[in-house]
Parts: C-alpha cells; sequence; structure tokens
C-alpha cells in the first residue's frame, strides 16, 4: 500500500496588484521523498515534464570530472523496461521533444508534449530513476562517452577562446573546490570513468528524495498527482544525499594569466569569486553588470564600444551559484589595440563606481528590464526556460517554488548605494583572476604583470 | 490598475493526510496507452486596414500583459544593389542608431527603461522591425518605434562605427570552423553574383554611404510593401486607434516585385577541403539545390527530412552520433524561401574520423531514397504533426507563425489544416521526395579540418574531384581596420 503524503496545498494565483507575479502551483511530496511540483495552463493542448536531480559536477570526485554530465547522457539510452533507442523514439512518435543539461549544482531534464501524452513521459522518467542501471552495459556507457568527448571538441577545443573557463576555474578556487573544474570535465577523466562509477552515482543521487518533478501546462492538477504516485510512488527511496561542505573560499592576489590561441583579436577576462544565488550581495552584482554592460548606455559598452571603439564587444555578468558566485568582465580587442589598455578602461569605471554611487535612473532602468523579463518568463511552460522549470529551480535554491516575487522584490528593493558598496566589497584589485588570451605569439596584446611582480 | 494573469485569491492550506492509490506496481512491460491529441484552438485571425492602407495582422491573447508587434516589409538582402552586397542588413540595423533627431544612446536608453525590446534587422527577402513590450508601456514603446519606423536619421558617425563593427566580425569569422563552412558552401552552391550565396566583403563594407542607405530605405519601406503584425493582450478596436495615430501618416509607394534568377542544379560531385590546422574536430557540409517554401511537395520533404536528419532519432544522428560516436551531433535540413534554397546536411566530427564520417553521411544519404518502414514514417510524421501546437505558446513565436503564413500567402486555414495533411502523408511521397531531391552523386561536399590530418583519407573514399581551398578564397583577406 501506498501513501501520498500531501505537506502543502497551495492554490494560489498572481494578486490584482501590479507587483504581484505568480505561478500558481500545488506541491506535493511522495512517501519516498519526491517533490512534485504542478502548474495548469491550459493556453494551448501541451503539457512539460521537468525534473531536476539535485546532483550537478560539483558534486563529483577527483579524478572524475564530467561524471555528472556524462551521467546525463547516459539517462537517455534506456532503462529496465525501455530499450535502448526507445526512450526518444517514442517520444518523438507522439510528437514530443526533449532535453536535459548540467550544471554545477543540479541536472535537470525535461519532455515537451502534447497533453495527451503526460503519461508516456511519466512511465519513462520513472522508468529511468528507478531501473536505470539494469539496463546500462559497459557499451553504452562508452558509446556516450564518445559523444560526450566530441560535445568536448565542438564546444570548447575547436571553438575560438574555448578553454577559457577552465584555465580561470582552477585559478580560482583551490583545486579541492567543487567549481574549480568545468562541467564538461577533461579528457582524462572521461576516459577513466567505469561502469561501476555509473552504477554508484545512480544509487546515491539518482533516488527520488533526491529530485523534484515539475509538471505544467494543459493538465488536471489532482489526476495528474495520481498518475505520478502510480508510475514513481514505488520507487524506494535512497539514502539522504550528504550537503556539500567546502571551506569558505576567498582569493587574495591578482593572478594574472596570459594563453594563445588560433585567434585573430586578443580577448580579456576579470573573474572575480562572489556571493552566492540569492544572498545577500547577488542582486547587487547583477545589477552591477546589467550597469557596466547591458545595453548600448551602460557603462563599458558606451566607453569601451560606443565611444572609444577600442573594443569589439563587452559583457558583464554575475554568474549565480548554490556555493559562490563569480563576476566576470569579457572584452575582445579590435585589431591595433592591447588588453591592457581594455583593461585600464575598465579598471577606471569600476573605480568611478567605488567612489561614486551610479546614478538612479541606471538602477532603475535596470529594474525595469528585470521586472519584464519575469512577465515573458510566464508565457511558456516547457523547454529549459518555461514556467515548470523555474518552479524547480526556485524550490532548488530558496525552498520556495514560489519565489518570483520575492526575487524581484530583491531588485526593486535596492539603493544606488547598494550598488556601490557591492564594488567596493566584491570587486577588489587583489583577489581575482585577469586571463589574457591572444594570438598565437602575440604575447605584447596581453595584460602585463606589474613591474613589482616581474 | 489592469489585473495581472489572475485574479483569484491565494490560499495556503497547510495538511497532512494519507490516502491509498496504487496496491500494485504499474505495468512497465509497454508504454501506456494514451487519449487522442486535443486540437489547438488558437484565438481568430483578425485583419484590418488604416486609412493609408496599411494591412495589420492581430491575434489577440490576453493570458500574460505583453505585446508584440513586428512590422514587416518585403525588403532583404535579394534587393542589395550590385557591389553593394549587405546593404538592405546595414540599412536596417542603422535604423535604431538614430531617429527623430534623438541619438543611438537616447533611443536605447527610453527602450531599455520601458522594460521594452527594439530590433530592427533584414532577412533575405524581408526585413522587420521587432517591439516586444509590457503592456503597460506599449504607447511609449509604440512611439519609439514608428520614429524609427518613420523618421530614421542614418548618422554618419553611428555609420562609421558600424562599419568598423562589421570589418570585425568578418575578421573574427576566419577563426569559426562553422561559419567558414557555411560561408563556402552558400557561395559555391549558389555562385558569388546569387543573393543566398554572396557575402559582403571588405571593400563593399568600407564603401557604403549615408546615402545609399538613405535612398535604399525610402525606396522600399512603403505602406504597400509593408504588414504590421500583433499579437498579444490587446483588443482590435484599441489597437487600431493607437495605429493609426502612430502609423497613419506612413506613405505608400512604387515597388516592384522581387524576382531572382533561379540558381543552377549540381551536376556531380566535387569535395572542397578548406584547411584549418590543428582544428580538433572537422566541419562537414554536404549539399544542393534544394526547394522552395511554396513546393507543393512541402509536406513530403519536412516529413522526410524529419526522419533523414531533422530530429534526434533522425538517420544522420543515430549513425553518426549514437551508434558511431563520430559526433556530438548530426543533422540535415532545408532552407525553405520563396525562391530555390539549399538542401543541407551537416556535422562537426573528430578529426581521425572525417573519412569514415563521410561514408557513413553517404550511406544515409542512399539510403532514404529506400523504401521506409511503417514505424519510421509514422515516428516522423507524429513528431512534426503533434509537436504543432508547441509553436504557439509565447506572442513573439505566433508572431513568428503569422509573418510566414502573411509573407508566403498560405490560406487563412492553414495553421488549423497543418497537422491533418502532415499526418496523411504516406510513405511514396516521402520516398519520392528522397529521389526527387537527395542525390548523392550530385552534390558539393564542404570540409573545414585539418588538412594534414584529413586529406588523404577523404581521397581514399573517391566521392569525387577534390579541390583545395584556403580560408582567404572563401572569406577574402583578412579586413584591415585603420586604427
Amino acid at each position: 500500500m501506498r501513501k501520498i503524503l500531501v505537506l502543502l496545498i497551495t492554490l494560489c494565483s498572481v494578486l490584482s496588484a501590479q507587483s504581484q507575479i505568480k505561478i500558481p502551483y500545488t506541491r506535493h511530496v511522495l512517501s519516498n521523498g519526491l517533490n512534485v511540483l504542478l502548474h495548469e495552463d491550459h493556453s494551448t493542448p501541451t503539457v512539460t515534464v521537468n525534473t531536476w536531480f539535485h546532483v550537478g559536477s560539483g558534486y563529483e570526485k577527483p579524478g572524475r570530472t564530467g561524471f555528472a554530465h556524462l551521467f546525463e547522457h547516459l539517462m537517455f539510452m534506456g532503462s529496465g523496461h525501455v530499450a535502448e533507442g526507445e526512450f526518444d523514439k517514442l517520444l518523438e512518435a507522439a510528437g514530443a521533444e526533449n532535453n536535459g543539461s548540467t550544471t554545477e549544482d543540479r541536472t535537470n531534464y525535461y519532455e515537451d508534449l502534447p497533453s495527451n501524452a503526460l503519461e508516456l513521459a511519466l512511465y519513462l522518467d520513472s522508468d529511468r530513476m528507478g531501473f536505470l542501471v539494469d539496463a546500462m552495459t559497459p557499451q553504452s556507457v562508452d558509446a556516450q562517452r564518445a559523444v560526450v568527448k566530441n560535445e568536448r571538441r565542438q564546444s570548447y577545443e575547436n571553438r575560438p577562446y574555448g578553454l577559457s573557463e577552465e584555465t580561470i576555474l582552477k585559478n580560482l578556487y583551490p583545486l579541492t573546490h567543487p567549481y574549480s573544474w568545468p562541467v564538461i570535465g577533461s579528457m582524462t577523466d572521461l576516459s577513466a570513468a567505469t561502469y561501476d562509477d555509473v552504477v554508484e552515482f545512480f544509487k546515491t543521487y539518482y533516488v527520488p528524495n533526491n529530485a523534484s518533478i515539475s509538471i505544467a501546462g494543459d493538465i488536471n492538477s489532482q489526476e495528474t498527482l495520481k498518475l505520478v504516485e502510480k508510475w514513481f510512488g514505488g520507487i524506494p527511496a535512497g539514502k539522504p544525499v550528504e550537503p556539500q561542505n567546502p571551506a569558505a573560499v576567498r582569493l587574495n592576489e591578482e593572478k594574472i594569466l596570459v594563453m594563445e590561441d588560433r585567434v585573430q583579436l586578443p580577448r580579456l577576462y576579470m573573474t572575480w569569486i562572489t556571493p552566492p544565488r540569492f544572498t545577500p550581495g547577488d542582486a547587487e552584482l547583477d545589477v552591477l553588470a546589467n550597469i557596466l554592460s547591458g545595453g548600448k548606455n551602460s557603462r563599458l559598452y558606451q566607453k569601451l564600444v560606443y565611444e572609444l571603439q577600442i573594443a569589439q564587444d563587452v559583457r558583464a555578468s554575475q554568474g549565480s551559484s548554490k556555493l559562490s558566485s563569480l563576476f566576470q568582465i569579457v572584452s575582445t580587442a579590435r585589431a591595433g589595440h592591447t588588453l591592457e589598455e581594455l583593461k585600464n578602461v575598465i579598471q577606471q569605471e569600476i573605480d568611478k563606481i567605488k567612489n561614486e554611487a551610479p546614478k538612479q535612473r541606471e538602477l532603475q532602468r535596470t529594474v525595469n528590464q528585470y521586472e519584464a523579463s519575469f512577465l515573458d518568463a510566464l508565457e511558456k511552460p516547457g523547454g529549459f526556460g518555461g514556467k515548470a522549470n523555474q518552479l524547480n529551480e526556485y524550490f532548488y535554491y530558496t525552498g520556495n517554488p514560489d519565489y518570483a516575487n520575492e526575487d524581484l522584490s530583491r531588485y526593486k528593493a535596492l539603493s544606488v548605494n547598494d550598488i556601490q558598496t557591492a564594488a567596493q566589497i566584491y570587486l577588489r584589485d587583489n583577489g581575482r583572476v585577469i586571463l589574457s588570451i591572444v594570438p598565437k605569439g602575440k604575447t605584447d596584446l596581453a595584460v602585463q604583470p606589474k613591474a613589482e611582480d616581474k | 490598475m489592469r489585473k495581472i494573469i489572475f485574479n483569484s485569491i491565494k490560499i495556503i492550506a497547510v495538511s497532512a493526510f494519507c490516502f491509498s492509490l496504487y496496491a500494485q506496481s504499474p505495468d512497465r512491460t509497454k508504454p501506456p496507452q494514451l487519449p487522442a491529441p486535443q486540437k489547438l484552438n488558437l484565438p481568430a485571425i483578425q485583419q484590418f486596414s488604416l486609412s493609408n492602407g496599411l494591412n495589420v495582422v492581430l491575434m489577440e491573447k490576453h493570458e500574460v500583459p505583453l505585446i508584440q508587434l513586428n512590422v514587416i516589409t518585403k525588403m532583404g538582402s535579394v534587393n542589395d544593389p550590385e557591389n553593394k552586397t549587405g546593404l538592405a542588413g546595414l540599412t536596417m540595423n542603422m535604423l535604431t542608431e538614430g531617429a527623430a533627431g534623438k541619438t543611438s544612446l537616447e533611443i536605447a536608453d527610453a527602450i531599455d527603461f520601458l522594460g521594452a525590446r527594439i530590433s530592427a534587422n533584414a532577412g533575405a527577402h524581408s526585413s522587420g522591425i521587432y517591439l516586444h513590450t509590457p503592456l503597460s508601456k506599449f504607447d511609449e514603446a509604440l512611439k519609439i518605434m514608428s520614429d524609427i519606423l518613420l523618421r530614421p536619421d542614418f548618422p554618419q558617425k553611428e555609420l562609421d562605427r558600424k562599419k568598423k563593427d562589421r570589418l570585425t566580425s568578418l575578421m573574427q569569422m576566419h577563426d569559426q570552423p562553422t561559419a567558414i563552412a557555411t560561408a563556402a558552401f552558400n557561395k559555391i552552391l549558389f555562385g558569388k553574383e546569387h543573393p543566398y550565396g554572396r557575402m559582403a566583403s571588405e571593400n563593399e563594407i568600407k564603401g557604403f554611404s549615408v546615402e545609399d542607405l538613405k535612398s535604399f530605405y525610402k525606396k522600399y519601406s512603403t505602406v504597400n510593401n509593408s504588414f504590421v503584425i500583433v499579437v498579444g493582450d490587446i483588443k482590435k478596436e484599441e489597437l487600431k486607434k493607437k495605429l493609426e495615430t502612430v502609423l497613419g501618416k506612413w506613405q505608400k509607394g512604387d515597388v516592384k516585385e522581387t524576382k531572382i534568377k533561379e540558381p543552377a542544379q549540381v551536376t556531380n560531385r566535387i569535395v572542397y577541403l578548406i584547411d584549418k590546422p590543428g582544428a580538433a574536430q572537422s566541419v562537414i557540409n554536404i549539399g544542393r539545390i534544394g526547394t522552395s517554401r511554396l513546393t507543393p511537395d512541402y509536406n513530403s520533404v519536412v516529413v522526410m527530412n524529419t526522419l533523414l536528419g531533422g530530429s534526434f532519432t533522425s538517420r544522420l544522428n543515430q549513425n553518426l552520433r549514437e551508434k558511431h560516436g563520430y559526433t556530438y551531433g548530426a543533422s540535415s535540413r532545408f532552407m525553405f524561401r520563396p525562391s530555390l534554397g539549399s538542401f543541407i546536411a551537416a556535422s562537426s566530427v573528430q578529426t581521425d574520423v572525417t573519412d569514415k564520417a563521410l561514408t557513413e553521411f553517404f550511406n544515409e544519404l542512399n539510403g532514404i531514397r529506400e523504401p521506409l518502414t511503417d514505424a519510421d514514417l509514422n515516428r516522423a510524421k507524429k513528431l512534426v504533426a503533434l509537436s504543432y501546437p508547441g509553436n504557439f505558446q509565447s506572442v513573439s513565436e505566433i508572431a513568428e507563425q503569422l509573418e510566414e503564413m502573411f509573407l508566403y500567402k498560405l490560406p487563412s486555414n492553414y495553421f488549423g489544416e497543418f497537422v491533418s495533411k502532415i499526418l496523411n502523408v504516406n510513405g511514396n511521397e516521402v520516398t519520392g521526395a528522397a529521389k526527387k531531391y537527395i542525390v548523392p552523386d550530385q552534390m558539393i561536399v564542404v570540409v573545414v579540418g585539418d588538412k594534414a590530418k584529413i586529406e588523404q583519407g577523404i581521397k581514399n573514399l573517391n566521392l569525387g574531384e577534390l579541390k583545395n581551398l584556403s580560408i582567404e578564397d572563401v572569406l577574402g583577406k583578412v579586413p584591415q581596420l585603420s586604427k
């Protein structure tokens, strides 16, 4: 006899107040610990099933970098009752599209289906959650290992500037830190992964109590909950997953690195370790990134690309993750200009914000754009960017699937002084990695080490 | 203030209760039986004209308070004058760089402050100004958009800046193997004079003048050469009034229908090898002239390509990725346009299996011409047909569908009939389309990769004559920018 434990039913909707942005949902927890989030949107006869496993590359063991992502690929290779190749064939024959992705913190999967095919996705997803390793063979591991190595070649090695991330991460973090390697992993580690690793990873992390499933679209919530219980209810819970507990990191030096690549133009990367997602400082740095490089009137774009025209592009971003975030400024120099020139302009602009708070209009312009983007996020249930994924994302990072309004409130509450303070605290000159990628043989275009370091 | 999305009240009920549902495990021996799919019910397509004759297409969609408004003009790269390749694209991109006396920065600031987005760009046969805005900011955004559309200034200083940007992009293309392969494929297939084959050269970019842009825009940007598509949270009468105010003065003009020369079909098989020393992968593009968007066998072609290389379970992807592990993905597509476009099969494969990958490409290109199984046929048809409602979720996606409908003058019941038409395609029609369009010994083969490592292997395949090209043969010399 299986039981559904309904912890919380929220019939929440968007209120009439203009600032309230909500995705009405209900939440349920099955007895095996699987969290279920349901949202009805009847505007088209489609449904999306979005599953998050709370494991990413940050949980990998040394010597097995890239494993969480390799495992993501294996999830499409068939399971106990689904022969190899059938997962995609059955879905396509039902008119469905599907995909998966891995970050340092989590792995997600979705199927976007016509609404009549909902149960097919539940059958397939429950089979791979419950019975994946029954079908797994060393051959299927090898097959996807080859695919993933080609993904690495295509997206990193054969792409100009493609090896920047790997170099930056290992210089920012101590090598024991789970964010010190890229999600794609190294070729050596991908070669080393074994069938036994797959079995162990599955039993440790791919358990219902370490997952949440979010279903959005043209559904009846009550009937859908019954179907979820039918297919997932019998999957046994696993042991609780040990929380990550890395030592706090702080970089107390300025590292100046140079790499050569087969490129025409040099590119500069400046990177800082910043506060984790949804913690104090995160929203401030998000806004600061927009003030620096969002749109033509942003400070760095206007200076480097629009006025001086010494750069082809510039992008600042706060890449927010669970354990810590990265603030990064990337800019490509135009022909005839050095990265030292770019760096000097960027430094001046950072110092300017540290010395004087940005203008109210710059802050408001940014917040207005965020507010509009929250509306856009309400349009689509499916895909990586849809409402089902958003419910899962907020649930994982904040414990509250309905966090959109609180999220937006973080930005609305900011003052220009908050932005200035964040720049002062986090964008330290003596705690960052500066990487120059230059054309082969053109190291003179790179940011030069300070005289006293030579 | 207006309500947003829903207006019911938030109720939180925290409760813990149990009930039993399933005493036994579900039957996993076969996939569950599915009920019949639901039909897509779209809001009506409404049409009206402004007093100046401007045609407007509206689909009301009231779930989210957003508006998508696209002004589409039949003007694109096919209209680029001789020795002025890229003029249409540059002209459109320049619209947001100064209008009605406001500077580029002022326009950008105003739009960004509203939380709206405006972009203007050109395709091959048409151009668009695309506005996406929260409903609450529609009036202000529409005013800015009308300035951009009707009163562009084309400032010299911004043109000079754009030219530098273009030249630098052209320079950066020399680094990008997939971009090199695409440029080479189109140039060789269509010829460097054909609108689908040509690419703006360094000298062409340097030569554009403000006068070029102004006269080009004036010639094509007319009421009778354009139409407006609106999707979103607004009613017809209200929209009509607003559009009349801002666009009612837009003038008619005399624009002739654009006719382009049909490209010559490939008659043999030649391999073009473009050296990219040290490349970790080889980029492969194989293809020939395909067909046009309005071809009577369009639905058969779509189903056939889905099976060949247009889906994850397609033969090319299954063979090259899943079976052999040569690549992260292999695919094929038809470029559908008013005139004959290309058919292209493509992948990036590991350098040391370039020759083997080519062999598998041709195995599949030959294989698709053979009779197919019902399972394959049904899967491809159902994927295309049953996933169709997914194209109608956001206001911008719906506007895109409407743009295609009105550009190609598709019948007004097209969206409603598409699913059944696809499901009615039969195996003979699919194989017929393959035999007609997929002719493996009449194709060009473009490979961008490390010549020293792959040339001999390719030669041994005897696919046809092998011609060596340099990146400069394709893109020209790396542009020189004066400081």
